[in-house]
Parts: structure tokens; sequence; C-alpha cells
């Protein structure tokens, strides 16, 4: 699966991941919901780290479309707000 | 869709959707958002100019009234040597004041620098980005005159539609924090401007206005303690007649904690 960190690259993940990846998102979304900024920035770290550190990073050559995407790094609290509900990353 | 991934794969695809849609002639559509993201990158780069600017007019400020709390430093140890501490309080009560802005000026000018250093930053990135765009066009284009390769065309259409759109949403982004940044030091400037402390070191007069405000504000003991350290360093507390002249202009008067 391609998953793109939006204003930085695409990796590619094993499929194998996607729980995980599913996982580290739902944290953030908790946070997010919660409310409370408190660990949101770490919580947010944590999942990119994830997808940089497993994903294989594709080159700019590469034309495929995203499965995922995720915001950028620097969103900030008030913005991952937004228009915010609450299921996990991949829709079942 | 929900979920932050969900948002942005949304919104990215939203666009993504509409730049293709619009295209009878793929080549086209390419070459107009080439030129789109060109445009932006100058908004950007304009964007990072104003932030600049702003940080100016506010580091302009910093230095005058840096200018006068060494002014009003110097009033009031003249007002002490020749007797007139009410008047000496009022101009370290001014001081007092002149510094705290002073302070949260400088914090201003630094968040301004930083941010201005990351929008460089990204739009230095961006640049970097539009510019691999370029070539990637050139080479969808000649693939699409092939008419063989269409399906392989959508897809890469699709990817570099997403390539795209993310550039242009990181544009945005660069674009609206510039703008941001610019309206708080803009507001910041007009605060100062708007002449609370315009004439801060014209002390005697009448009790104005800043004064009454001035009084409220300084019964905290800064300015006790300033006033207080001030007579015992000009000798003894009432020098009466003979004003002593010269101790203001030698004394670096570092005390308090304030200087930032």
């Amino acid at each position: 699966m391609i998953v793109r960190i939006s204003g930085e690259a695409q990796y590619r993940l094993d499929d194998g991941e996607r729980d995980r990846l599913n996982e580290l998102e739902h944290a953030v979304v908790q946070i997010v919901e919660g409310g409370q900024e408190d660990g949101f920035g770490e919580a947010f770290a944590t999942l990119l780290d994830f997808v940089r550190v497993q994903g294989e990073a594709l080159d700019d050559e590469h034309l495929e479309g995203s499965d995922v995407i995720l915001p950028p790094p620097d969103i900030s609290f008030a913005e991952a707000g937004e228009d915010f509900t609450g299921e996990g990353l991949i829709p079942d | 869709m929900a979920g932050l991934s969900g948002r942005m794969s949304t919104v990215v695809k939203a666009k993504v959707s509409k730049l293709l849609d619009r295209a009878e002639d793929p080549a086209e559509t390419l070459d107009y958002s080439y030129q789109k993201q060109v445009e932006q990158l100058q908004n950007v780069k304009k964007g990072i100019a104003d932030v600049v600017t702003a940080k100016k007019r506010l580091q302009m400020q910093e230095s005058s009234l840096q200018q006068s709390v060494v002014k009003l430093d110097t009033q009031a140890r003249q007002a002490l040597s020749s007797g007139q501490e009410d008047l000496a309080r009022t101009a370290l009560e001014r001081k007092n004041v002149a510094q705290t802005e002073l302070q949260s000026l400088d914090t201003q000018v630094h968040e301004l620098e930083e941010q201005q250093q990351k929008l460089t930053d990204s739009e230095q990135k961006l640049r970097a980005k539009i510019e691999a765009f370029r070539t990637k066009k050139e080479v969808i284009k000649a693939q699409y005159s092939a008419a063989e390769a269409q399906v392989r065309i959508s897809e890469a259409a699709t990817g570099v539609g997403e390539q795209m759109a993310d550039v242009g949403l990181a544009m945005q982004r660069a674009v609206d924090k510039t703008e941001n940044m610019r309206a708080r030091a803009d507001a910041v400037s007009e605060l100062e401007a708007a002449g609370t402390f315009d004439d801060i070191t014209q002390l005697g007069g009448g009790e104005d206005d800043i004064d009454r405000q001035l009084k409220q504000l300084s019964s905290s003991s800064a300015v006790d303690d300033e006033l207080s350290k001030m007579k015992g360093e000009l000798g003894e507390g009432t020098a009466a007649a003979a004003p002593q002249i010269a101790p203001a202009e030698g004394t670096p008067h570092s005390s308090e904690g304030g200087h930032a």
C-alpha cells in the first residue's frame, strides 16, 4: 500500500503494516477528539515516523496514486480538529 | 470518510478529480496547472517579503523603546538628584512599562524570525517540486500522444494529479502562514504606533491617562525597589539643594531582571 505524508513524500508499506498504521492513527484521532492538546504532537510524530521507518520512500519519478494520505507534519492541533470525525484510518 | 488521513485523502482526491475532469486535453491541463503553481510560488515569495517588512518595523519600534528606557532611567536619576521624587517615580514607572513592552516585542520578533526561516525553507522545497513536475509533465505529454498507452496514462495522470494537488496544498498553507504572521506583526505594530508609548519620555505637565494607569499598575514593588536602589546609588535620599548630575551618565545600571 502507498502512504503519502502530505508535503513530504510517498512511501510504500507492506500490506501487513495496515493494522499497526490503523492503530497509530486511531491514537491520534482519540487525542484530537478528546480536545486536549497534550500528547498530540508526540502521537502524530509516532505515526509519521512509523511510516518513514517501515516504508520505502518513493522518489519523484513514481506516478502512483496513494491509498492513504496523511496530513502534513506541521499540522497544528487546531487544524487537525477541524471537520473531524472518528473512524479509523481505513474505513471497513 | 473520517479520521486524519480520511479527511486529507478526500481533500486531495477532490482536487485531483477537479483537475482531471476539467480536461479534454491532459497536456493542456498539465501546462495550465504548472502555470498556476509558478504563480502560487510567487505568492509565497511575496508573503515572505511581507513578513520580513513587518519584522523590520517591529525591530525599529524595539530600538526606539530601547532608547526610551535609557532616557527614562536618566530622567529618573536627574529628578531624584534634584529632589523631585514624584517625578523620578513616574519616570521609573514608565521605564518599567517600556521594559515589559520591550520584552513582548522581542518575543514577537523572535517568532517572526523563526517563521520566516521555515517559510523560506518550504519555499525552496516547493520550488524544487515544481521543477520536478515540469519535467514530469513533459514526459506524460509525450506518452499521451501514443494512443496505446492510454491505461498507463490515466494511472500516471492520477499520480501526477495527486502530487500536484499535494504541492498545491503545501503552497496554500505557506501562503496562509505568511498572511497570518504578517497580520499578527501588523497588529502588534499598530498597537505600538497607536501612541500609548509615543511620548513616554515627556515627563512633567498634568497627570494624564497614562500616569493614572501607571500608578495603578505599578503598585508593583519593582518601581519602589528601583527607586530606593537609585537613592542608594545617588548617595543619601534627599540630595537637596546641590543637584548631582554626573552619575546617570556613567552607571550602566542593569539591576532588575527585565533585560531580554
